[in-house]
């Protein structure tokens, strides 16, 4: 009864993955008369001199770096704040979830509009500072391009992981909570002694997830910048797609991805090391 | 009336003491929904007065000259119906195929005894932290050289590549590792005892799953099903890449149109919405069911 499921775990997931490792050594192109040949480490040697393909390794960095902790920590906020019973419990919760449900396609076409140069954004900015403050053209400016995508990814995903965080808040018992009450505790200590540590498994979770969401970026990418200005904001994954599916150079695009799977397999595994059971 | 007064303030500061609280979570929520309000007001809205409205509140309301005119244009410009009945059509072919293929899997993992269940378990596990953007570009290659039988007449031949073609949105996403963890988990909490008692009076395991398990997974056939919808309808990368004939091509891929030649906001807006729309009004139907099945995925330990 599980054979349906495995042979198409087989043929889309194993032999695409085994794929990937075998293409990347190999002059593979997506249609081609002549057959793959082995290249050896060729591909590799042109990525390490490919200057953009060096500043989307950078990009998917920076971009991890920041969303990582900003996404996990604002969703964390935003969990405590609708957690437990008051009017309106279930209100926020589905309003935080709004951009979630929405398409990263969608939000990203909306907020392209709302960072234009006379956008909205602006539009904001101009008014609070009466005048004083000019917003700069948020997409097209190399130095506030990445940036722009970061603040829209967080806003997105935010409330993704706050119900994850939630989730791990349900399972905390409550005379925890009881017994810290009674002991009369401020809230502060509260949250670092009972809240905190009660929350470790959903916190790797929510640390592995997001790096992995965050190191595929791509959406938001070709959809409201196409790498660029300048590029400033091409990633991994863009560059992988751009060379293997616009110029067809499925050797070379393979060799992108097995550089990034390896990231992304030495990134989870670091932070399931330092987010281990310590005791 | 002066021994009054400590009693209503001591009734009123709890109220007082939440207010900043309750500000707070008002903020946020205008912060989280305003992108989506004003996609949706902004539809219906010419693109003059879009532009017009933008420095001011009137930006998120519907006033003003408001029409379905960029909704009408929309249907002149592509095969918006097409392209929703595509999306439609593949999505609800992945999840109930997903649905059958992975709780038949986690039937045979969680309820059946045979060697190596345990091995295969883990390392479907274990497949969740691969994303797919690290092997989709292989993929593309790979699915170009997949054979497939096709009728032609009376006669069945044997074709070779999978591009533009529907089946090329839907296979490889069916089988799902963490659809069968969903499950798996689901149906260890149904007592084992009523395989024992169908067994005994006679019933085949297929029999089983089918009159014992799956009527009593309702809540995890939801999960599943939500699971799958939300990155079907949502598919952008995959589709962009193995499907270039228009007529094939789902509502996320559809977008790039209005990005040629002259851009009108307004009817990009309008489509937006068209897409976003039915998605929204399921999640505030089923809003209960949604956010479970997101928190069910994170209490994984």
């Amino acid at each position: 009864m599980a054979s349906p499921a495995v042979l198409l775990l087989l043929v889309f997931f194993v032999i695409p993955v085994v794929l990937a490792f075998g293409l990347a050594f190999t002059s593979a192109r997506l249609v081609s008369p002549t057959p793959p040949r082995f290249v050896g480490l060729r591909n590799f040697a042109m990525l390490a001199e490919d200057p953009v393909f060096l500043r989307s390794v950078l990009n998917t960095f920076a971009f991890a770096a920041v969303v990582v902790p900003v996404q996990a920590g604002l969703a964390l906020g935003l969990a405590l704040l609708v957690n437990g019973r008051f009017r309106g419990t279930n209100f926020f919760r589905t309003v935080y979830f709004i951009p979630v449900v929405t398409s990263m396609v969608v939000v990203s076409i909306v907020w392209t509009f709302l960072y234009q140069k006379d956008g909205l954004l602006n539009r904001i900015i101009d008014a609070v500072t009466f005048g004083l403050v000019q917003g700069p053209d948020w997409l097209n400016d190399p130095s506030t391009s990445l940036a722009a995508i970061i603040f829209m990814s967080v806003w997105q995903g935010a409330g993704f992981h706050m119900i994850i965080w939630l989730a791990g808040l349900q399972t905390i018992p409550a005379d925890l909570y009881e017994a810290a009450s009674i002991d009369g505790v401020s809230r502060w200590t509260r949250f670092r002694f009972v809240t905190w540590p009660g929350l470790r498994a959903t916190r790797t979770f929510v640390l592995i997830t997001i790096t992995i969401s965050a190191f595929s970026l791509f959406t938001q990418v070709n959809v409201m910048t196409q790498g660029g200005p300048l590029d400033s904001t091409t990633t991994l994954v863009y560059q992988a797609v751009r060379s293997g599916y616009q110029q067809q150079q499925t050797a070379y695009a393979s060799a992108i991805s097995l550089v990034f799977f390896v990231l992304v397999l030495i990134v989870s595994l670091v932070q399931r090391y330092l987010t281990r059971e310590k005791d | 009336m002066a021994t009054r007064s400590p009693q209503s303030a001591a009734r009123l500061s709890p109220v007082l003491r939440r207010l900043p609280v309750y500000a707070l979570r008002a903020l946020l929520a205008l912060f989280f929904a305003f992108p989506v309000v004003f996609m949706l007001v902004s539809s219906l809205k010419p693109d003059q007065q879009i532009f017009g409205d933008l420095g001011s509140p009137r930006a998120f309301l519907p006033v003003g000259s408001l029409s379905l005119e960029n909704y009408t244009a929309v249907f002149d410009r592509v095969p918006a119906v097409r392209f929703l009945l595509n999306s439609l059509g593949v999505s609800v072919i992945t999840i109930v195929l997903g649905i059958l293929v992975n709780s038949l899997a986690a039937f045979a993992l969680s309820r059946m005894r045979w060697p190596g269940r345990k091995v295969l378990l883990t390392v479907i596990i274990a497949t969740l932290i691969v994303p797919f953007e690290t092997f989709a570009l292989p993929m593309v290659w790979w699915v170009n050289k997949l054979p497939w039988l096709e009728l032609n007449g009376f006669s069945l031949t044997l074709t070779e590549g999978w591009l533009d073609t529907y089946r090329v949105q839907i296979l490889p996403f069916v089988a799902n590792a963490f659809s069968i963890f969903l499950f798996h988990q689901y149906f260890q909490s149904i007592p084992k005892e009523l395989d024992e008692a169908a067994l005994i009076d006679g019933a085949g395991w297929f029999g089983i799953y089918r009159r014992i398990v799956m009527p009593l997974s309702g809540p995890a056939i939801a999960t599943a099903a939500i699971l799958t919808f939300l990155p079907a309808w949502n598919s952008y990368l995959w589709p962009l890449m193995v499907v270039q004939d228009e007529e094939l091509r789902p509502v996320m891929v559809g977008i790039q149109y209005f990005f040629q030649l002259n851009v009108s906001w307004g009817q990009i807006m309008a489509y937006s919405s068209m897409i976003t729309v039915p998605v929204l009004a399921l999640f505030l139907a089923f809003q209960r069911s949604f956010i479970n099945s997101i928190a069910s995925s994170g209490v994984k330990g």
